[in-house]
């Protein structure tokens, strides 16, 4: 046909695919690593990634003093030995505060993401894999979602079932779901039509097995890593929603819910809204250049 | 004339008329999704509109006669083609929690969202343009770039709000903290915005930028001996805009998105706050007048770059491209 509807169908690519793509470009090869093996940036984010993974575990390890510990002597007190990221407006100790949140962030951005990856795996592999009502039926219902911000969506369905850790954890996973499904169903229909599962069904496999065996692990291997980098994406958004004041509620430490309230003492105390943020800022990071890292590996291996 | 005229502008009318329909579709697939989570998945909507059932007991009638009003006792088809006819007629329903009209609470506090978000998106597309002309193609300016936009990417926009508020309000006393009124209000909730919303903006321009600059036809401008900032400007940046498509909804996305964010931070005016504090009190129709009034800006600015967008290419305007 004409070349106006590949245009089209080109226009609109799932949002996440759009960033993880134009973010992944070779060419910061100092951080890229070599054929061989990951660079240095990979490491240190696996590093980051790695204390957080421990603060979520075992937060009594690492933490200096107890999260919920009020010292009335020492309200807002700024960065000290005692206190190395100082302490917030009842004296509790920031430190401690961000490693005991830990568990919290790293729970919201794989739960999320896990629901996202999950449900969005199952209904893009059906779709792709030729239910013909199905696959309409997502491909309309993904251009509708595509039309709500995330944050607006993840917004509506708490203003629906209500506020609280577990709903942010859905809401933000439900508002993921249309983008992996989408993303999944474009791989499962083109790994459906490669070489390999051509030579496959030339070989007389039948179709369990060309299914299972060959095109479910070639479509959904791409879309795990690029769930690496939607778990800081979650995070994000589940750190947006606590700052709405929309997550856990204080005392519990919670970055998100940290900085909401460090809003009112920014005057006083600038460590009170940095450090959350920083934490938050690192995992982020960390979950991207991982993810980058190891979307490059498989598309280099793939290609 | 007329006959070659005639086929560069029928297809691209066609193809205005197709996306027109298409936004269309998406709209009314957004207004049965909104239905859906106004009267299928909540409990009893007539708790929403009266308060918490553990604070408030109504009596039989009293429940009958809100589910009356409100249209609740009526076969759900009908209410679905009610509400449908409502929004036709620009209609969002009445908020459960203020018991007005949600297109006047809207409407109220439209203005400052409106001005920020116009702030912000033009912040964007300063920095996104100043910064993917000066950093494609040299090695030194794309590296820095790139960790500085990594950096920015990763960030949680309030916090960099929060680090702008400490450093400029609270530190060096520039700019006011909060409100919203004169332009110094505007600065940092829409630099604030922009500088999340930018990032991906750069990179997609930057590689545009530096696929086109490797075309045959910017060496042919550079043996006619123009500078590098006329090849950049005039040649290469027509070209780079094209992809720059694929993140429009990612855009109004940001600019919504942020300016919910930049409100509740910078304690300013406008339906961001409105959206917060209506989804803290389970006020579904008044959150989803403005998911809905969301999905419409997407729709209306997505069918403008595809009516501006062949203006821009001409290769868009006509078939016979492939």
């Amino acid at each position: 046909m004409s070349a106006t509807p590949e245009v089209t169908e080109a226009a609109e690519p799932p949002p996440a695919a759009v960033l993880a793509g134009t973010v992944a470009v070779p060419g910061r090869r100092w951080t890229a690593g070599s054929r061989r093996g990951f660079g240095w940036a990979f490491w240190v984010s696996a590093a980051v990634l790695g204390l957080i993974a421990l603060a979520a575990v075992a937060p009594s390890l690492l933490a200096p003093h107890d999260p919920l510990a009020t010292d009335l002597a020492a309200v807002l007190a700024p960065p000290s030995a005692e206190h190395v990221f100082g302490t917030d407006e009842s004296g509790r100790d920031i430190a401690s505060r961000l490693v005991h949140g830990a568990r919290n962030a790293v729970l919201l951005g794989v739960g999320a993401t896990a629901i996202a990856v999950g449900v969005g795996s199952v209904v893009g592999v059906i779709a792709g894999l030729g239910n013909r009502l199905l696959d309409g039926l997502l491909m309309r219902l993904t251009d509708v979602s595509l039309a709500f911000p995330e944050l607006l969506l993840a917004l509506l369905i708490i203003a629906v079932f209500g506020g609280g850790t577990l709903n942010v954890v859905l809401a933000i996973g439900i508002a993921g779901i249309p983008n992996y499904a989408r993303l999944i169903r474009g791989q499962t229909l083109a790994v459906r039509r490669s070489g390999y599962v051509e030579a496959a069904r030339g070989i007389g496999l039948n179709r369990r097995r060309i299914v299972t065996g060959h095109v479910l692990p070639n479509a959904i291997r791409p879309v795990i890593v690029l769930a690496t980098i939607g778990i800081g994406t979650a995070t994000l958004a589940g750190a947006g929603l606590s700052f709405l004041g929309l997550g856990v509620s204080p005392p519990t430490p919670e970055w998100g819910s940290m900085l909401s309230v460090s809003r009112n003492y920014l005057e006083l105390a600038w460590w009170y809204g940095a450090f959350p943020g920083l934490a938050i800022t690192a995992l982020v990071i960390s979950t991207t250049t991982m993810g980058r890292q190891l979307q490059a590996r498989v598309e280099g291996r793939t290609g | 004339m007329t006959q070659a005229r005639g086929r560069t502008v029928r297809p691209y009318l066609r193809r205005i008329g197709a996306r027109a329909l298409a936004g269309v579709g998406v709209l009314f697939g957004a207004a049965t999704l909104g239905f859906l989570a106004l009267y299928v998945l909540p409990g009893d909507p007539v708790y929403a509109i009266a308060g918490n059932p553990d604070q408030v007991s109504l009596s039989a009638e009293q429940v009958a006669a809100i589910r009356e009003t409100y249209g609740f006792d009526q076969p759900l088809y009908q209410q679905y083609l009610e509400y449908l006819g409502q929004l036709v007629r620009g209609d969002l329903g009445t908020s459960y929690q203020r018991q007005q009209p949600v297109t006047t609470l809207i409407a109220d506090q439209l203005g400052p969202t409106v001005q920020l978000a116009a702030a912000a998106f033009a912040t964007t597309l300063v920095l996104a343009f100043a910064v993917s002309l000066l950093t494609a193609k040299r090695r030194f300016g794309r590296g820095v770039s790139s960790v500085v936009e990594l950096f920015f990417i990763s960030a949680p926009g309030f916090w960099v709000g929060i680090v702008l508020l400490t450093v400029f309000s609270f530190r060096l006393g520039w700019l006011p903290a909060i409100g919203s009124g004169g332009w110094q209000t505007l600065v940092l909730p829409a630099l604030t915005i922009a500088v999340g919303a930018a990032p991906p903006l750069i990179q997609v321009l930057r590689n545009g930028l530096e696929d086109t600059l490797d075309e045959p036809f910017v060496l042919t401008a550079r043996t006619r001996g123009l500078s590098e900032a006329a090849v950049r400007l005039r040649h290469a940046l027509r070209h780079a805009l094209i992809p720059l498509t694929t993140l429009t909804g990612f855009l109004v996305g940001g600019l919504l998105g942020g300016a919910v964010i930049a409100e509740t931070l910078f304690s300013r005016q406008g339906v961001g706050r409105v959206l917060v504090t209506a989804v803290t009190a389970n006020d579904v129709p008044l959150v989803l007048g403005l998911v809905l009034l969301a999905a419409l800006a997407y729709v209306v600015v997505n069918f403008l770059v595809d009516v501006v967008y062949p203006l821009i290419d001409p290769r868009l305007r006509s078939e016979v491209t492939a």
